[in-house]
């Protein structure tokens, strides 16, 4: 061959290869803020493992993060049942796991029986636990499966989104994984490498093969103040979850870097002990079991400047559990309470309370004073109960604040009910409130504020308990829709929970970094990471 | 040197002069919050700028100052004193007792006294006095700092044991508690001193770090342990230097006491 | 000399005995013992939630855990992380190098700062280098563990500048005052009055003299570094022993506390007996 046809061979190859030299960059790094717990898909509860299951489990279907629509992924598609009991999927062909082992039913089946297996004590096999009998699998075909539960299952598809497939055959067990990314290295307590998964059956519009990336490093940094030291030092391509303080530091210094999609899932709430044989004095629960006192008190916080002062101005005034992130769901004829400190002593007077040079008293003479307590370590409670502190002293009320370590606040929230009240955050990874069951039925325990009721203690929890089995077991969306709005209409007019501010979605991303489009809904920044690339 | 310790005494005298005359150097409080300024620069209502609550940080500081600066030389004195009666007087009696005291002095090094810290909070009530809170932390400061400077004052002890001056006192028929206080301790006194000078400003940092467990200065009243805290968030003293002014006062605070606390002659190689 | 190294073998066993069942009882008794971050999972079921306060020991006394723990560990099977789900073993065995690492560096940045301000505040012969002296190991008193962790990761120095600089004050306060002490003494003003070198005085006249008080503190100093260690790895990220005890801590992991709390008092125990039998060498010396 002449040499002007090698060179324009040479050329030809090189121009052929460049788009997909420029696609598949190289690695990107961030941090996760603990140590993953496990590596099993099935067993995941913590932050760091959910983050792990995104980036290297296979999924049947997905919830997009960004349009929240389900849409297929390993799975072809999908048929439910009217009676929300059973699902016939149709699988993609010629898949593989990241080991080689090639994806069939089977591997669902085998999944499925997994998650069902109650010794499993599993978070995602629970959520599918409608109703006690086995579950059914079919194997109809190597690409189609039906799977039946004994109950009908609300939203069982959306559900299928956090269920990552094993592999029934592969000695690798867990590790062998369909997602774009799997674990190549991991120093525990340090770092986590992952890899690109070169059988990923994911591919482009131009068929180019997912992920563009080579690998992630996962580095495991709790303290946040180095995370953004390294963010800054660019050791560090993006911070998921950002906090507000932050965001304006990195703000100031290069604004192209941090995004603000808007409220977020995430909301914080308070709420007040209501329990029956909680051991405080039983005048104090005649407060906390009084709807006007708990009204009064949430229209004596001041939300919006708990969004200025706390969050910068990067949060809302919450309405109650649901977020107008949450597009279907939530209830957007509802408001959240204004600050009105008149109208809530207004309301307090009403309820026989009094002031008395400057302290408020109840019928009984006795001053109103109560402790909030939270968990230790989250600057923005703690300063969100101060501002409250101070809020609710101009009507007269003395608040004591008391910060715990979480294990010590879990224990008197959940066992010895030591507590006036709380103030925690909810963070949700669902976006149906079928998965908040636990939180609104009288009967369960995670009803904060009064859990377990043998039968609802008042009228408005039984009717909350209603119209959530009436959700829980209609199929139509749009029914649903009308029970629920009318559980958050409830909840704001009995404040069981004082729904205080919904956090904005904040992330930081690094300008290398193409492709990223931060959203409300977790993982904010990476989840449509198989279509990032990195600018050398 | 007379020079610095004048200086050390009027430094103390004006962080002293100016935490008892708060309430009219600082008549707002150190709870008000201005939520229009928060986290402010200096200014002429605000001599050093605002905390994220839009707090007063000179009145923090000075209101902060009567906590700290009462609280922590006592339980400094309390550690000094215990670390005197279990290493000191272990080292000097020897035998049986010296490495008794020892075994403890390990064994109180190892233990997770966080659970002990826990438990402490758990039996307070949610609505504790900030008074009861405080003074307990610096209480249990107090009752747990002794175990560096026993181990150090038992070998001291130990080798005074042997000396001359000491044999003499013996022969001539003093009772051991006259020649332990006064004729042994007083030789302990660099150690003390600096026993003593080092866990002032340890315990004004622990006391705030105890937060963390619900113990130490409730909110809103300040300490120069959450003052500082401040500086945990990589804070730049080129963009916000106001917020160093608590570290500087406390630094000068501990220098002026280790100036006026040190040998009157200085003896250099 | 071999009684006592037999003594301190004892002592140490003592220690490690006691230390153990100790911290078994501390948490037992502390609040949140029982309890895991899991039960907030609105997702659980009743049956889950039992499961996972099962897991957490909730029906065995102190006395029995401990008893349990200790005929394990004699077959060698050091058990399972509650918080992590691994082998301790293993933990332990991945993460002690590390801290052993950082512990040792940030001894001798200690040790070494602390010697060369003692050596600069002996060689100015004038106050100003004591009151730099205490300047410097005041500032560094009343800094916060954080800073002092976001200055070593500022600094590149993963975690031993922080460890250094917690050390250094410590050490330079007490060697300092010990030293002044030493040189007030009568015996070193007839050496200076009779003419011998700086260098002669300090090596064959206050060395001796101080040499019992610094090896404690030496054996003091690592087990402050020690501890020091906990807070800065937990915040530098530093996967060493450190940072395990800090989330067997938080999460009240009962078995990883037990065995690190019998890994520090040896640790302890060794150093500060190490330092005992070298001061009683140097006394019979």
């Amino acid at each position: 061959m002449s040499r002007i046809r090698v060179s324009a061979l040479t050329l030809a190859l090189l121009l052929a290869t460049l788009p997909i030299t420029a696609q598949s960059g190289n690695e990107i790094h961030f941090c996760l803020r603990s140590e993953p717990k496990t590596f099993n898909p099935l067993k995941v509860d913590d932050d760091a493992s959910l983050a792990v299951r995104y980036l290297t489990g296979g999924v049947l279907v997905r919830v997009n993060r960004k349009s929240q629509t389900v849409e297929g992924e390993l799975a072809d598609s999908w048929k439910l049942s009217k009676d929300a009991r059973q699902i016939t999927l149709k699988l993609r062909r010629n898949v593989r796991f990241s080991d080689g082992t090639p994806f069939s039913a089977e591997d669902v089946a085998f999944t499925v029986q997994r998650l069902m297996d109650p010794e499993l004590h599993s978070p995602t096999g629970d959520a599918f636990r409608s109703g006690p009998g086995q579950v059914v699998t079919k194997i109809i075909s190597p690409a189609e499966i039906s799977i039946t539960f004994p109950a009908p299952v609300i939203g069982l598809d959306r559900l299928l989104d956090q269920v990552a497939l094993m592999s029934a055959h592969s000695p690798k067990k867990e590790m062998a994984v369909l997602g774009p990314f799997m674990v190549a290295d991991y120093k525990a307590g340090a770092s986590l490498h992952m890899v690109r998964n070169p059988n990923y059956w994911k591919h482009d519009a131009q068929g180019h093969s997912l992920p563009y990336l080579d690998g992630i490093v996962l580095d495991i940094q709790s303290n946040r103040d180095v995370e953004l030291l390294r963010f800054q030092r660019g050791e560090l391509d993006l911070i998921n979850s950002l906090d507000s303080e932050y965001y304006e530091k990195l703000a100031s210094a290069s604004p192209g870097v941090v995004h603000d999609a808007g409220p977020s899932l995430d909301s914080e709430q308070m709420w007040f002990n209501e329990v029956a044989k909680a051991p405080i004095a039983d005048y104090k629960k005649a407060w906390f079991r009084s709807t006007t006192f708990r009204m009064a008190i949430s229209e004596a916080i001041n939300r919006e400047d708990l969004c200025r002062i706390v969050f910068r101005g990067h949060a809302r005034p919450a309405i109650g559990a649901i977020s107008p992130a949450n597009r279907f769901w939530f209830n957007s004829k509802l408001s959240a309470t204004p600050y009105n400190p008149d109208a809530a002593l207004k309301l307090l007077s009403s309820a026989g309370f009094y002031m008395d040079h400057g302290v408020l008293r109840d019928a009984q003479g006795r001053a109103v004073e109560f402790s909030i307590i939270t968990n230790s370590g989250s600057r923005s409670r703690e300063r969100m109960i101060v501002l409250m502190q101070q809020d609710l002293q101009r009507i007269g009320i003395k608040v004591s604040v008391a910060t715990l370590d979480f294990p010590a606040l879990i224990e008197r929230i959940t066992q010895t009910f030591d507590y006036d009240a709380a103030l925690l955050g909810l963070t949700n990874t669902d976006l149906d409130p079928d998965g908040q069951m636990n939180v609104w039925l009288s009967s369960a325990e995670n009803h904060q504020w009064n859990p377990q009721q043998k039968t609802p203690e008042t009228a408005w929890e039984g009717e909350i308990d209603e119209l959530m089995h009436a959700q829980a077991s209609n199929p139509d969306n749009a029914k649903r829709k009308k029970s629920f709005d009318r559980v958050q209409e409830i909840v704001l007019q009995q404040n069981p929970f004082l729904y205080l501010i919904t956090k904005n979605a904040l992330s930081a991303v690094s300008t290398r970094v193409r492709g990223a489009d931060p959203v409300a809904v977790n993982p904010q920044t990476y989840w449509n990471i198989e279509f990032w690339t990195v600018q050398k | 040197m007379k020079l610095l310790r004048n200086a050390a005494w009027v430094c103390l005298a004006v962080v002293v002069i100016a935490s008892a005359a708060a309430p009219w150097l600082a008549p707002a409080g150190y709870a008000m919050q201005s939520r229009d300024s928060f986290a402010a620069p200096p200014s002429h209502e605000h001599w050093l700028g605002t905390d994220d609550l839009g707090r007063d940080r000179f009145a923090r500081l000075i209101y902060g100052t009567r906590i700290s600066l009462l609280l922590a030389p006592a339980a400094a004195l309390l550690s000094t004193l215990l670390a005197v009666l279990v290493g000191g007087l272990a080292g000097y009696m020897g035998g049986f007792w010296e490495k008794a005291a020892v075994g403890i002095n390990d064994l109180f090094l190892s233990l997770p006294w966080l659970f002990l810290l826990i438990t402490v909070r758990a039996m307070l009530p949610l609505d504790a006095s900030p008074l009861t809170s405080v003074a307990l932390t610096f209480l249990v400061l107090g009752l747990l700092g002794w175990t560096s400077a026993a181990r150090v004052l038992c070998a001291s002890a130990k080798t005074l044991r042997s000396s001359d001056f000491l044999r003499q006192a013996r022969a001539a028929g003093l009772p051991a508690s006259r020649l332990f206080w006064v004729h042994v301790v007083p030789n302990l006194r660099p150690v003390l001193a600096a026993q003593f000078w080092i866990s002032i400003p340890v315990f004004i940092l622990s006391e705030a770090n105890l937060s963390i467990l619900g113990l130490g200065v409730p909110e809103p009243m300040p300490s120069w342990g959450s003052l500082l805290r401040e500086l945990e968030g990589l804070v730049s003293f080129r963009e916000e230097p106001w917020k160093f002014v608590p570290l500087i006062v406390l630094v000068a605070v501990v220098t002026s006491f280790q100036l006026i606390l040190s040998d009157r002659e200085q003896v250099v190689a | 000399m071999t009684r006592k190294v037999f003594h301190h073998a004892v002592s140490l066993l003592v220690v490690l005995v006691l230390g153990g069942f100790l911290a078994a009882t501390m948490v037992r008794l502390a609040p949140g013992h029982n309890v895991d971050e899991e039960l907030l999972d609105a997702r659980l079921s009743s049956a889950s939630r039992q499961a996972i306060l099962q897991a957490r020991h909730g029906d065995q006394s102190a006395l029995q855990f401990y008893l349990h723990w200790a005929r394990n560990l004699l077959h060698g099977d050091l058990g399972t992380s509650q918080s992590l789900g691994q082998p301790v073993a293993q933990l332990i065995r991945d993460r002690a190098p590390v801290t052993a690492r950082v512990v040792c560096l940030g001894l001798l940045m200690g040790w070494s700062a602390a010697i060369a301000l003692v050596l600069f505040a002996a060689a100015t012969r004038r106050r100003v280098g004591d009151v730099a002296g205490i300047a410097v190991s005041g500032a560094l008193l009343s800094l916060p563990a954080a800073v002092l962790a976001l200055l070593s990761v500022i600094w590149n120095l993963a975690g031993s500048l922080a460890i250094g600089l917690v050390v250094l004050p410590r050490v330079h306060r007490y060697s300092w005052n010990l030293l002044q002490s030493a040189y007030a003494r009568p015996h070193i003003i007839t050496a200076r009055a009779k003419g011998l070198s700086a260098s002669r005085i300090f090596l064959f006249h206050v060395i001796p003299v101080v040499g019992p008080q610094l090896l404690a503190l030496a054996g003091i100093s690592v087990s402050l570094a020690v501890g020091a260690a906990i807070p800065v790895e937990a915040l530098c990220g530093i996967a060493g022993i450190g940072q395990l005890a800090w989330q067997a801590a938080l999460s009240r992991d009962l078995p990883l506390i037990v065995h690190l709390t019998t890994m520090v008092a040896l640790v302890t125990v060794t150093a500060n007996s190490l330092a005992d039998l070298a001061a009683g060498r140097e006394a019979a010396a």
